[in-house]
């Protein structure tokens, strides 16, 4: 009936109901509405003010010094380094088609209806795609060497591995640690409790560091590859974690059930015990994603530039000393765009794998 | 004579120090109907559980269909094939459909093409009368329907014996007669099964033999006229008139 009366009238007066509805509805609700929007209106008044009004958007160092708004030309300026860090500059047609591919693959493969076999296929050919152009080295086109690499694609590349690998190994540690094979179960544990005992920069640095002493002589490593691996490593052990807690929150009778039907242990855990507790484990599981997102810019301690480094680079140019908050805003702004949209797709993942409950 | 299909030989099961099943000695022959029933804790639902290994025995041996059970993987494969089990809270799959939650193990286990899995399913679930929710989910049934899909879902594998622990006391009292009348129309196609229930009314209309435990033995076991009307050992005797009453 409310409904109906709100979609009949003009939009304006459906604000106006609204709001009388949730922000004037009793006095002390009116208080609170009021400050909050003086708040607002306080804080959002100057910083607006400082991006939009008060900012350069053309001309020098000089100018941006003498303005008192946001310099924008020093993202103008900065901006192919802070995405693409040392790639050369004759080149960035290269890391910009490989974002653009990798991107819009992603948008296509986040229905569930397309997740089959055929995906996987696509995605392994897509990833030697991008390697192939990232890397070079065949086809005429010109090699450029992994140290090379940096900003935006780097963190995407570290983050984009870091999970597609840890989410299986983490799932394996789990049913390891929940199974009762007592030597399986008792090193799932030690693995689990050892790498979530000490931060990922020391992981790295291991990585970085004492690594390539356990390699035979002569045989090296990218250190992309080593901090890939360590970022692997650390990643697992958390997933490992969530998804334990979706398999101690499924039912005994799920288990028994199966059982009583014949299915084997994989074709229970397969069909059966995995696809509900990863279903329930889904907030956490992109929590902890969305976290790792960002601990990946802790490979700056290991030199390698990826998006963060690439900004603080950037901003130690001398010609352009002083302008670090434009800079960590900017790098905020793209950081923040990923988490948010992990965020809004975990919510629609829960959505659609509701199996009709509350319908 | 009928063939022997389950034979249990002085099982005896611990629960660490407890002893749950003591000296346990049962035949059932091929198309019995066995209604178990007994005190809460006697350990009826222990010693179905057995009968598919759900549980373990330490002591004694179990046949069923001549395979005796033991940690052979490949003969406790066999024995779940043909063994179907129904449980209290039903456990239906909540995140497949009826249809899937039926298939499922057909298509898994027994290596069923998907399409005569499904022609199957279909069939079984117009006998227990849901086949118009083949398509919902579990979330979306009664209590009644859920139990009478999980009666279907077992059926599915084509088992020579079924096992039931307590299929009706989890559901409200307008649903009971539903899943009993299911069960029923189960008995009379000469399926054999082993039923833990209360329902003396199943009991007498269906069952070949009762068979009463207490405190983890067989105390008594008769044909139903004679133990509701006649039981012999003192705890039947008390068991029934509390749950007479
Ligand atoms: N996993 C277990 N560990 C320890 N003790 C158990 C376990 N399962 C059951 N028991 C104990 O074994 C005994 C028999 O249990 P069981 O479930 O077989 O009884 P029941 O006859 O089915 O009872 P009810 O009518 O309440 O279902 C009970 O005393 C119970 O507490
Ligand atoms: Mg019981």
């Amino acid at each position: 009936m409310e409904e109906e009366i709100m979609k009949s009238k003009a939009p304006f007066e459906n604000t106006a109901i609204w709001m009388k509805k949730n922000l004037f509805s009793t006095p002390v609700n009116t208080a609170i509405s009021l400050i909050v929007i003086c708040l607002l209106i306080s804080f959002l008044g100057p910083f607006i003010q400082w991006l939009v009004f008060d900012s350069v958007g053309l001309g020098t160092a000089q100018d941006c010094r003498e303005a008192s708004g946001a310099c924008l030309v020093f993202i103008k300026e900065k901006f192919d380094f802070i995405i693409f860090g040392f790639y050369p500059r004759t080149e960035l047609w290269r890391p910009i088609s490989s974002m653009i591919l990798f991107l819009s693959f992603i948008w296509w493969s986040k229905e569930p209806k397309r997740w089959n076999k055929r995906l996987l296929w696509r995605w392994l050919k897509l990833i030697l795609l991008i390697a192939l152009l990232m890397r070079g080295g065949l086809f005429g086109i010109a090699p450029v060497s992994l140290d090379k690499w940096g900003g935006l694609p780097l963190t995407l590349l570290l983050s984009f591995f870091g999970l597609l690998f840890s989410y299986p190994i983490g799932i394996l540690l789990a049913l390891a640690r929940r199974g009762n094979l007592p030597l399986i179960k008792i090193m799932s544990i030690t693995y689990i409790e050892l790498i979530r005992g000490v931060p990922m920069i020391s992981l790295l640095f291991m990585a970085s560091v004492m690594f390539p002493l356990f390699l035979p002589e002569g045989i090296t490593f990218p250190k992309l590859l080593r901090a890939q691996i360590a970022i692997i490593m650390f990643m697992s052990a958390y997933m490992a974690e969530v998804v334990r807690g979706g398999l101690m929150a499924i039912d005994k009778g799920q288990y028994e059930a199966a059982d009583a039907l014949g299915l084997n242990y994989w074709q229970k855990q397969i069909k059966i015990i995995l696809p509900q507790a990863l279903k329930i484990v889904i907030p956490p599981t992109v929590n902890t994603s969305i976290g790792m997102f960002k601990d990946t810019s802790l490979v700056v301690i290991i030199a390698l530039s990826d998006l963060l480094m690439t900004t603080k680079t950037a901003l130690k140019d001398p010609k352009w000393l002083g302008f670090s908050v434009e800079a960590y805003l900017f790098v905020g702004l793209i950081y923040f765009v990923f988490c948010y949209s992990m965020s809004r797709y975990s919510n629609r993942l829960e959505r659609e794998f509701s199996y009709g409950a509350h319908s | 004579m009928k063939n022997t299909i389950i034979k249990v030989e002085n099982v005896n099961k611990w629960y660490g120090d407890f002893h749950v099943l003591k000296d346990v000695n049962l035949d059932v022959t091929e198309g019995e109907r066995i209604v178990i029933c007994g005190p809460s804790g006697s350990g009826k639902s222990t010693f179905i559980r057995c009968l598919n290994h759900l549980e373990e025995h330490q002591k004694g041996d179990i046949q069923i269909n001549g395979i005796t059970l033991n940690q052979n993987l490949k003969n406790l494969q066999k024995v779940r094939e043909n063994v179907g089990m129904v449980f209290q809270h039903f456990n239906l799959f909540d995140h497949l459909t009826i249809l899937e939650n039926l298939t499922l193990a057909p298509i898994w286990v027994k290596k069923t093409p998907k399409e005569e899995a499904k022609k199957y399913a279909m069939e079984l679930l117009e006998r227990v009368a849901i086949s118009q929710h083949a398509h919902k989910y579990p979330g979306q049934l009664s209590g009644g329907q859920k139990q009478r899909v999980a009666i279907a879902r077992s059926l599915c594998m084509k088992p020579k014996i079924m096992l039931f622990d307590e299929p009706t006391s989890a559901l409200d009292p307008e649903m009971v007669k539903e899943v009993l009348d299911v069960m029923v129309d189960l008995a009379k196609e000469g399926m054999t099964m082993l039923c833990v229930t209360h329902e003396m009314g199943f009991a007498k209309q269906v069952a070949d033999k009762v068979i009463f435990m207490d405190e983890g033995r067989i105390v008594e076991q008769a044909a139903p006229d004679e133990f509701f009307n006649n039981p012999k050992h003192e705890r039947s005797k008390e068991f029934l008139s509390q749950i007479l009453h």
